[in-house]
């Protein structure tokens, strides 16, 4: 921590008089003072910075060879695979660049459901993450639709068709997306606006995003405040950009794989047709990271109520630091909830299973009881196990428990 | 081979070696300029591959023809050309930078003459199918008698790999349906191999390079990551 930050250089020392960036890097984010036992669930935020960044500048250069119209946009991608100067890589990196994001983020939100970091004084970082996420749910869509084969135009009926459920204004509203009477054209137009747009509105949440978690600073996995001026911290660079650095690294080794391995494991081989609006595929279904909610709206008999269901399942997400009662943050002192945690997990990845499936018999069933405990989860449990649960003492410091487990090992050795 | 198993379940596709396969696959460039012949003489009176232009055939990573072959092969084709200074379209032999030429002037004409089922466009076929290359390989042989009491619409055969072991494609891949001109013995799972393995050519043409720089870029990353962790090491070595 210097507040006392001087830039060396006569020009420095001029541009940081008018506009203090330098003091801001070099005497803010670079010694920004961290919790010393972040462990690697936290080196997330930072992949997730580079999936966008990736996807940022991959998906400029294909916008310049992508042309969004119904009649050319399959071939013009098809172009960019064939023609296009490492085209292919291009698009491959930002085909699978989603999944991997999707990957990244439900990690760092799982992250935060596990060590409470959404409680306060977090609550706005969390919020403000959870709009993100919405973005980043309508970027994916909009891109998945672009490519204009058969999934993409059976997912854009399917999803823009939902707005039909909304009482009286439904159909003019869906007409009013549409740009017509069904999809085409004029849809693949707009939403190929809007996924160039979306990335930068997430740009600049992911920018408060920071911000505000600059504030408090960041969490830890036992979730106490760190005391100030003590040794629970170390500055972030260099010891949290190489930490986090290596994870990347690591992260992009399994990119690559998919990547240059199995570049279509994650999409569907249907789009690979041509969108023909006579022809409805089989099954459609929505790409991996969409199966829970897919699930969750599928379980419901009636439109309307599967869109609530579905848009709740996300809106709650915003309620949660006033849901969960307990002011003891990290599930490592809440014995009940740390199991309560790991059955929402369970719940979360058997509705993505149950979305990957016909919605019929024995399947709708165990989707509507998944949905329900996807919400019971929410209202009833993290509600009341604030009151009814025993939580576990917390340490002093952070530096507390790092202490005692080696005062242990020194007594057991000498025991 | 396939013939005495129970005759209403789809089989699953064999799964024959491709040399494509693996980190450091490779396409035969023998087995892929075959191919083409397969597609030219066989498919290509019903199948367009509209993605494909005759240049193709020459670059680095495909079937690798010389220019000259490819010249004639691309020569064979008719397309319509101009319009001259007199305004007048006219017919002239494709060259290397004109598409595939297609057996259809359009869809219509293409179901018109199929009894209604338009032979879909080969140019991404492999990644278009479930199974890929395995698939398309096995459907080409896959062809056998309808067991009895099966019933057959007209213009619809039997074949195990197929959905409902119902296809509109007719078996066209019998002993010696092309003459291999580099001599190959032209059994049906050898012109099956030969076009399945240039079909997805045409679906990945960059699969070879995009093996082999994905192999350089994993090894990159591994020793960068091992540099990471150690100075990783390093750095928090006073800290705890």
């Amino acid at each position: 921590m210097s507040d006392n930050y001087e830039p060396k250089s006569a020009i420095g020392k001029w541009f940081d008089k008018r506009l203090p960036l330098l003091t801001l890097f070099a005497g803010h984010v670079l010694p920004f003072p961290t919790p010393k036992n972040l462990n690697y669930w936290w080196t997330f935020g930072g992949i997730l910075t580079f999936c966008l960044v990736a996807q940022i500048i991959t998906g400029l250069v294909l916008a310049m060879h992508y042309i969004a119209d119904a009649d050319i946009a399959f071939s013009s991608v098809e172009h960019i695979m064939r023609d296009v100067n490492y085209g292919w890589l291009l698009r491959y990196i930002h085909a699978n660049g989603a999944s991997m994001f999707f990957i990244a983020v439900y990690i760092h939100m799982a992250r935060s459901l596990f060590y409470g970091s959404y409680k306060e004084p977090r609550e706005l970082i969390w919020i403000i993450g959870v709009f993100i996420f919405l973005l980043m749910i309508a970027t994916a869509f909009t891109g998945y639709v672009l490519p204009w084969g058969q999934m993409s135009f059976w997912a854009a009926t399917v999803i823009t068709n939902l707005f039909t459920a909304i009482p009286v204004f439904g159909e003019s509203i869906t007409n009013w997306l549409w740009g017509g009477y069904s999809v085409g054209s004029p849809l693949l137009t707009r939403f190929f606006a809007l996924h160039y747009l979306m990335p930068f509105l997430i740009f600049a949440l992911v920018i408060l995003h920071i911000w505000a978690l600059h504030v408090p600073g960041n969490n830890n996995p036992e979730g106490i405040d760190v005391v100030k001026g003590s040794q629970d911290t170390v500055p972030f660079h260099p010891h949290y950009v190489v930490k986090d650095a290596f994870a990347l690294v690591v992260f992009m080794i399994i990119f690559a794989g998919f990547v240059f391995y199995t570049p279509n494991l994650l999409g569907h081989t249907d789009n690979y047709i041509q969108a023909n609006p006579l022809q409805t595929p089989e099954h459609i279904v929505p790409e991996w990271y969409f199966l829970p909610f897919y699930a969750i709206l599928r379980s419901v008999p009636d439109k309307l109520g599967g869109v609530i269901l579905m848009v709740s399942a996300i809106a709650i997400l915003a309620f949660l630091p006033w849901l969960d009662t307990s002011k003891v943050r990290s599930a490592k002192y809440r014995p009940l909830y740390k199991q309560f945690y790991w059955i929402f997990i369970a719940d979360v990845i058997l509705l993505g299973y149950l979305g990957s499936q016909t919605a019929d018999g024995l399947f709708l069933i165990i989707s509507r009881l998944a949905t329900a405990y996807y919400f019971i989860h929410f209202i009833i449990f993290m509600p009341l196990l604030g009151y009814i649960e025993k939580t576990k003492p917390l340490p002093k410091s952070i530096s507390e428990p790092v202490l005692n487990d080696k005062e242990k090992a020194a007594k057991d050795s000498a025991g | 081979m396939c013939g005495s198993l129970n005759a209403s379940e789809t089989h699953k596709p064999l799964h024959p070696e491709w040399s494509f396969e693996g980190p450091l696959g490779k396409f035969e460039r023998a087995s892929l300029q075959r191919g083409y012949q397969v597609y030219s003489e066989v498919c290509s009176g019903c199948h367009s591959m509209d993605l494909l232009s005759y240049r193709n055939l020459v670059e680095e990573g495909g079937p690798e023809f010389s220019e000259d072959q490819a010249k004639a092969m691309a020569a064979m084709f008719e397309v319509e050309g101009g319009p001259d200074e007199d305004g007048e379209m006219y017919m002239r032999a494709a060259i290397l930078s004109d598409h595939f030429v297609s057996p259809w002037k359009n869809e219509q004409q293409g179901r018109a003459s199929n009894g209604g089922a338009y032979p879909p466009d080969l140019s991404v076929m492999v990644k278009a199918r479930e199974g890929g290359a395995d698939y398309i390989y096995s459907l080409l042989i896959g062809y056998e008698d309808a067991p009895e009491g099966t019933e057959l619409d007209d213009g619809v055969y039997y074949n195990v790999y197929a959905k409902n072991q119902r296809i509109a494609m007719p078996q066209l891949l019998y002993e010696d349906a092309v003459e291999y001109t580099d001599g190959t013995a032209a059994t049906p799972e050898q012109m099956s191999h030969d076009v399945t393995m240039f079909l997805t050519w045409a679906s990945e043409p960059h699969l070879e390079s995009r093996k082999r720089m994905g192999f350089k870029v994993i090894i990159y990353l591994l020793i960068l990551s091992f540099l990471l962790y150690f100075t990783n090491k390093q750095i928090w070595r006073d800290s705890h």
